[in-house]
């Protein structure tokens, strides 16, 4: 299947700067594996040492987070647009809060 | 990089910080960058997922919940982020970083800020002390993630 994956800003330069690269995968897995073989630089921003998706990762498979359909085993079709969706966070160093 | 906003986007920027006192803002900085500066055309404010517990949790734990909370964390909803990139995508522009608040805090980074950023995204933090918007900084995380460093910035109106 012929998907399209949008890459944030970040980790364009490894994409050779492009704001998206297409794959041909059957699922979002295959997709992942398929664009981090041909982009090496991209592997270890979206995985861990064991091979799963960071904890900062998020993976939307048109609007829908993965996380609430199969994961990485949710198939794919043709058209279809993945987009890696970076977890924004952060706080303050970490103290007692007062009430 | 140069980091530029208008006068206005730093203004929002303060007052949303100022609204969400004692809780942490946030929002998303949009604009063009091209290899010298970043420009923001707009200043995005954004729900803080923290004040959704039970939401925020499924996306990224907390460490220590009975002293982690909106005061002190936020949270972009990766669906607000999704929807906002999708919407600046359609009109040329890109996600050039974000803004959070520390309440009662320096406005410099944490080491949970270092730890959950992302390189060449601008971070903005602003102070918020008793309610009122004092400093405005802007930060980039080093490629190697070990650091932020000070990132220059101005506020001046930009041309359209």
């Amino acid at each position: 299947m012929a998907v399209k994956v949008m890459i944030p800003t970040p980790l364009r330069q490894y994409v050779g700067k492009r704001e998206s690269v297409e794959i041909d995968a059957k699922t979002v897995g295959e997709a992942l594996s398929a664009l981090t073989t041909r982009h090496n630089d991209l592997r270890k921003h979206l995985f861990t040492d064991e091979g799963k998706l960071r904890s900062f990762v998020n993976v939307y498979l048109n609007d829908e987070d993965i996380r609430y359909l199969q994961k990485d085993q949710t198939p794919l079709h043709d058209d279809d647009v993945l987009s890696i969706v970076p977890s924004i966070a952060g706080g303050m160093a970490l103290r007692c809060i007062c009430s | 990089m140069l980091l530029r906003l208008s006068p206005q986007h730093v203004e929002a920027i303060r007052s949303h910080g100022e609204r969400e006192y004692p809780a942490e803002c946030c929002g998303i900085l949009l604009g063009r960058a091209d290899g010298e500066q970043k420009v923001v055309s707009e200043a995005v404010p954004v729900r803080n997922l923290r004040h959704d517990p039970q939401r925020a949790q499924e996306l990224l734990p907390l460490n220590v919940p009975g002293r982690e909370s909106e005061r002190n964390r936020f949270l972009i909803d990766p669906r607000d982020q999704l929807r906002v990139e999708k919407d600046a995508r359609a009109r040329q522009l890109d996600v050039l970083g974000y803004y959070h608040s520390h309440p009662d805090h320096p406005a410099r980074p944490s080491e949970y800020d270092r730890e959950h950023a992302w390189p060449w995204y601008s971070y903005v933090i602003i102070g918020v002390e008793q309610g009122e918007a004092k400093d405005f900084s802007a930060w980039v995380l080093t490629d190697d993630r070990s650091q932020f460093t000070p990132e220059p910035w101005e506020a001046a109106q930009l041309q359209p």
